[in-house]
């Protein structure tokens, strides 16, 4: 889903015709057409002309993506159903590699006659940037895999489940807040299909299903005497699943101050419990600035994770691709050559990661056909490596790519994107009621709230959804207006728990946003419970 | 294919309305085309060529409404895209905030399409990006940017008989240069409907001089300062305050623009009443479309004049039940300046900090629309009226609502982005923490 569309899709003012505005979201469609795959034996038939016409350009290297993306969206804000958007986009992006450069081109006609055409503009772009661009590209070495397949181990297809079920619990959990005293309430569930077919010059056909799901909400209660309002969002997480995610497990709940989910969400009690939280806001006090231990619940450090170790490690951004966007980095490459940069304390074990499974980033292979992988970023608290594609891969030293590459639909050029980066959880037993009884004055933070962070990713600062206060090893009581602002090298060095994999649990975002015209990517990070200590915490409060 | 005029437009949305057998029926159409060139390191990395176009239908029986799109313009698919809609229509839930299509409006023919600009071939971004590359490397800096044109139109007609019609140009530039030791850093970025206000060359030796500028900066310590805010810098504290100008939240009391007790802070003098915001579709710099996206024609709209809130925006179903004129939200925003150059500004001020732009700016309370982000791209120490130094990066926490209550001195209006504003000198301005980012 691209970011510009989920965006105004996650507006408040959403309705059936503005659903007709977004371009790129491409064409509405039926739920019967939505389910019917496209052949693969007429895409390896598609795929070859694409291949063969580039090789008979003079290309040295090709890959062709035939792609049909499918999305949903159900929106309700109260009692109404705001609305409702099955849409398909199908076509063919086609990548060459002549005369050392980079050429693509794409086209929604996906006729022989076109493919071919298509793929010999792809080439004649190549050769125009050929005239300026400095050194060829270097692409590490990747076998042919022949004709393999891939799909994400879902139980029950989200696009096959009725839209009138999914409007049902909507309005079933709207109604559980307005019962509960919400002022308003608004809900939605996003449902993503990736159909892709990839095959290059390198002798890979690889057909994959991919799906994702996102369930969310945010409660608004409203004091109207005071002129005050708060708001509770969701604790679901963006899932690489099917629609069993909505179907409640005793076994994936996390109990404690509110219940966190694991791989199956209860939106009812999620927010039975949020509707209960923004009343509680009104009368919790304004925290006091000052060094705080802070623990951050997966909910909440999915996201500093995500900008302070996601991005500053990848690749492009070290080398300055993204320098007039996204930004550089302050992980030069320098720092990974002496061996020795110290980015976390010894705790922080950091992987890059396209296989677990749920997770928004796991596929079998990336957009130029590389199988995943997992590997480490950080290890022992060190910077050992980077994110990186075909083309990157011998920049540092590696014989083959590590599998990030990813393109947002089939007409946008495929680059290098973050996979999920996650931090392993501790190896020792430890619990978070057992965590918090060792933090004598600290703030326990659980959902994502604002964020933001510099382009070299050094200074960040988080808020969150709720706050609570620890005292002498034990929680006393709600706070509000919390910001912890931090430096990303002394965020991680002050790292001294993490709890153990009974608590690792996965956030993630459908919208991660880079390049120019800009992409969006979905990804997930994982996390334990963690404590840092010593982070300074503003108060976000003002008068106006 | 992709840009229709207007009577082409108008011989398709016919067709189509022709088909439709529902209560009421609105069609749009639109389409664009374009290319652009993305450089980092001083050379091209990507360079693409887009054409798009098409058609929506929406189709009412009482208040069930359901779209469809197509991009397939014959006959047979226009009838399909109308039958599809129909059908949807009949399987969609009532919408209790259904408001009837539009009555036909008088709109005015709209400036923002310039041929020069609509003419436009690879070459031509080529050579504009070549010149950009030119100053990067005689400065020896890298240089890492994009260059973007349009041209698009779009037409409406529904079954009670409104049509409308706009078409425009756009293009915009923007680029980064940084120094070889990683130390300095600038930036430029413009927009317009008309190329021939771009020149890559001199805007590209804008960004080199505050990339050599800001080499070297010094740290000095984060707290309340008098800033000048270069437009750039400017415009993004102002986009996030005028989207929040939105009626039916601050009714529903979930904005800054909300009242203790109930009701909205229209009428309340809630900035220095040297502010000044409206916006106009007319205007000969930042030309727009002449009505919003439903067909209500845009106007020119005082929206902040000498401080007090004149107008909120409304969607015609909350203007229908607060019994108000339909006011669609702003577009071609412009806040209105003083005379002085930046420079003058820059001159008058005794200590002080000169901000090129920031950057990652997000809500951190949306009660008070308190926001937080950085400054990038140079940041300059002012004392006795003169640049002294390069300042490192600051983390700031402010709103705007508190940044347009202590202005002090606004200079000359400009088109930055897609609004027209001044470079602002602002008293107290907070930073709140440092950032070792270049």
């Amino acid at each position: 889903m691209k970011r510009r569309d989920f965006i105004y899709l996650s507006g408040i003012g959403i309705g059936a015709s503005m659903l007709q505005s977004v371009p790129g979201f491409g064409r509405d469609i039926s739920m019967e057409e939505a389910l019917i795959p496209i052949d693969p034996a007429l895409k390896k038939r598609l795929a070859d002309v694409a291949l063969n016409a580039a090789r008979s350009k003079g290309a040295t290297y090709a890959d062709v993506r035939i792609g049909r993306y499918l999305n949903q969206v159900v929106a309700t804000r109260e009692k109404r159903v705001q609305g409702i958007a099955n849409t398909e986009s199908y076509g063919v992006g086609i990548r060459v590699l002549a005369n050392g450069s980079w050429g693509f081109a794409a086209t929604n006609i996906v006729t022989l006659d076109e493919i071919a055409k298509t793929a010999q503009k792809a080439v004649a772009v190549a050769k125009a940037n050929s005239k300026i661009q400095g050194t060829s590209v270097q692409l590490a070495p990747q076998k042919g895999y022949g004709e393999v397949s891939w799909k994400t181990p879902i139980v029950k297809n989200a696009f096959e489940v009725p839209v009138g079920e999914k409007i049902d619990l909507l309005m079933a959990s709207n109604a559980a807040a307005m019962a509960g005293g919400a002022s308003f309430v608004n809900s939605a569930i996003f449902a993503v299909n990736e159909q892709k077919y990839f095959a290059s010059t390198d002798g890979s056909y690889i057909d994959q299903d991919i799906h994702r799901i996102f369930p969310n909400f945010t409660v608004t209660k409203i004091d109207k005497a005071s002129g005050k309002f708060f708001t509770r969002k969701s604790l679901s997480a963006p899932m690489g699943m099917g629609y069993e995610y909505m179907e409640p497990r005793a076994a994936s709940k996390v109990s404690g101050i509110v219940t966190r989910y694991k791989d199956r969400y209860d939106i009812l009690e999620d927010i039975k419990a949020a509707t209960v939280e923004t009343e509680q806001k009104f009368k919790a006090k304004s925290v006091e600035p000052g060094k705080y231990d802070l623990v951050l619940d997966p909910s909440n450090l999915f996201l500093t994770i995500h900008e302070s170790v996601g991005h500053p490690t990848e690749l492009d951004r070290v080398l300055g691709y993204e320098a007039n966007y996204a930004g550089t980095s302050f992980l030069t490459l320098d720092k990974w050559e002496s061996k020795k940069f110290n980015f976390g304390s010894k705790l922080v074990n950091i992987t890059g990661d396209k296989t677990e499974q749920g997770s928004l980033g796991a596929v079998g292979f990336d957009d130029e056909g590389v199988k995943c992988k997992r590997w480490d970023i950080i290890k022992d608290g060190t910077l050992v490596n980077y994110q990186a594609t075909r083309d990157q891969a011998h920049i540092i030293g590696l014989e083959e790519s590590q599998g990030c590459s990813y393109a947002q639909g089939w007409n946008d050029v495929q680059f290098q994107r973050m996979p999920n980066v996650s931090l392993q959880p501790g190896k020792a037993k430890l619990s978070v009621d057992d965590m918090i009884k060792d933090v004598e004055k600290g703030i326990y933070i659980i959902g994502d709230g604002s964020y933001s962070i510099d382009q070299q990713r050094y200074n960040f600062q988080f808020g969150g959804q709720t706050f609570y206060e620890i005292s002498n090893g034990k929680i006393t009581g709600m706070l509000n207006d919390v910001a912890y602002q931090s430096n990303t090298q002394e965020f991680w060095n002050s790292c001294t728990a993490i709890c153990d994999e009974s608590d690792y649990r996965l956030g993630g975002t459908f919208n991660d946003g880079k390049g120019q015209p800009s992409q969006s990517s979905a990804v997930s990070h994982g996390s334990s419970t963690s404590r840092f200590n010593g982070v300074n915490v503003i108060n976000t409060a003002r008068k106006i | 294919m992709a840009i229709l005029s207007k009577e082409e437009a108008q011989a398709i949305l016919k067709k189509t309305l022709s088909f439709s057998k529902a209560d009421e029926c609105e069609v749009s159409l639109g389409g664009s085309e374009g290319g652009n060139i993305r450089y980092a390191r001083n050379a091209v990395s990507t360079a693409g060529e887009i054409s798009t176009m098409g058609l929506a239908v929406s189709s009412t029986f009482g208040k069930k409404t359901g779209s469809a799109t197509i991009n397939e313009f014959d006959d047979a698919s226009l009838e399909k895209v109308v039958r599809r809609a129909e059908e949807l229509a009949r399987l969609a839930p009532e919408n209790p905030e259904y408001v009837s299509v539009m009555e036909p409006q008088t709109y005015r023919e709209s400036i923002a399409f310039v041929p020069a600009t609509a003419a436009i071939n690879p070459d031509a971004r080529a050579e504009m990006v070549l010149k950009s590359l030119q100053v990067a490397k005689e400065a020896k800096l890298e240089a890492a940017g994009f260059l973007e044109n349009s041209n698009s139109f779009r037409a409406i007609m529904n079954s009670k008989g409104l049509f409308a019609y706009n078409k425009d140009t756009d293009i915009s530039f923007s680029v980064t240069t940084r120094n070889e030791a990683g130390t300095g850093s600038g930036y430029v970025e413009q927009s317009f409907n008309d190329v021939k206000k771009l020149d890559t060359l001199a805007q590209t030796r804008i960004a080199s001089g505050k990339a050599t500028r800001s080499a070297t900066a010094k740290a000095i310590e984060p707290g309340k300062y008098t800033v000048i805010l270069e437009p750039l810098a400017a415009k993004d504290m102002l986009e996030n305050l005028v989207r929040g100008f939105d009626a039916r939240s601050a009714d529903e009391g979930r904005s800054f623009m909300s009242k203790k007790g109930g009701g909205t802070r229209l009428g309340e003098q809630l900035f220095n009443e040297q502010v000044n915001i409206y916006s106009d579709p007319f205007h000969p710099e930042l030309p727009g479309a002449t009505w919003s996206g439903d067909g209500r024609p845009q106007e020119k709209t005082v929206w902040v004049d000498k401080g007090v809130v004149k107008n909120l925006s409304y969607t015609r179903f909350w203007a229908q039940k607060q019994n108000v004129k339909a006011i669609p939200p702003a577009r071609q925003v412009i806040m209105e300046g003083g005379t002085a150059s930046l420079e003058e500004l820059i001159k008058g001020t005794e200590k002080g900090i000169l901000v090129t732009r920031f950057w990652y700016i997000r809500s951190v309370d949306p009660q008070t629309l308190l926001l937080t982000g950085l400054t990038r791209d140079g940041t300059f120490y002012i004392e006795n009226g003169k640049i002294m130094f390069p300042i490192k990066n600051f983390r700031f926490n402010e709103s705007p609502i508190i940044m347009l209550n202590n202005v002090e001195a606004l200079g000359k209006a400009q088109r930055s982005g897609n609004m027209i504003v001044p470079p602002m000198k602002i008293r107290d301005f907070t930073f709140s923490s440092l950032s070792d980012a270049v």
